[in-house]
């Protein structure tokens, strides 16, 4: 059991109980809404937010201070990481010898993910900047 | 990739109209508690129940056109409809009852 909040305010069991269960769904959802994204609908972005929203609903739940360890790593260090993602799927093109940010795609189906190619990278970058971000920003909100 | 829309037949179109039409007259009522209600739980309340029905509406709609896309959008709806009333119920907890 996490420990009640600091603050006055009332730990809702209902609340954390119905949490437990949707944010693995909602973590989920998100990373299939993040694969789905070059064929169809969904993408890093909407992917980002829905697995923002989870930990908002955590932070809700429990405290954002509970929320903030649950994530493997700080926003801040989540939109650096992002980036960092982003950046790499188009200077792998320059290794290939291609121009920047063309799309390289692997031509055997892997077991999951289809024919993943460097625009996968790309779209993870933004599912990381966009969690970090939405995240940085609530959490500032919250914390005041 | 637009296709164009197919008009379902018979009963089926004609229940998926009639659906459409008893969720436009539940939006409506919610609208005017919406707008009257006496306290702040209530508006709250009601915005819930208007995402409840944007939902209903969207599957009715998926269901009539036969695009399974959009059952995913009620699936993210019925999601943040959730998190956005347990926000506002938390800012009520907070908030001093006038």
């Amino acid at each position: 059991m996490n420990p009640p909040p600091a603050r006055s305010m009332m730990p809702s069991l209902i609340l954390n109980t119905a949490t437990r269960y949707l944010m693995p769904l909602l973590v989920t959802f998100s990373i299939f809404v993040l694969l789905r994204g070059h064929n169809l609908p969904g993408g890093g972005f909407i992917g980002g937010l829905i697995a923002a929203a989870a930990f908002v609903l955590y932070a809700i739940a429990h405290h954002v201070a509970a929320a903030r360890r649950a994530l493997p790593l700080d926003p801040l260090q989540l939109i650096a990481l992002g980036l960092l993602t982003a950046v790499s799927s188009g200077i792998l093109s320059i290794v290939a010898g291609e121009p920047f940010m063309t799309g390289l795609w692997s031509h055997d189906p892997w077991p999951v993910l289809g024919a993943p190619g460097t625009p996968l990278l790309f779209d993870i970058g933004v599912y990381l900047v966009v969690l970090g971000v939405a995240l940085t920003i609530v959490f500032a909100l919250a914390e005041e | 990739m637009i296709d164009p829309i197919p008009h379902p037949a018979g009963l089926a179109g004609l229940s998926y109209l009639l659906i459409l039409g008893m969720l436009g007259v539940a939006v409506v009522l919610t609208f005017i508690r919406l707008y009257r209600g006496p306290k702040l739980a209530d508006r709250v309340i009601a915005l819930d129940l208007l995402a409840i029905e944007s939902i209903g509406i969207i599957v009715n709609y998926a269901m009539a056109l036969n695009r399974q896309m959009l059952i995913d959008v009620a699936i993210v709806l019925a999601l943040l409809a959730f998190l956005g009333t347990v926000a506002f119920a938390r800012y009520l907890e907070k908030r001093v009852e006038p």
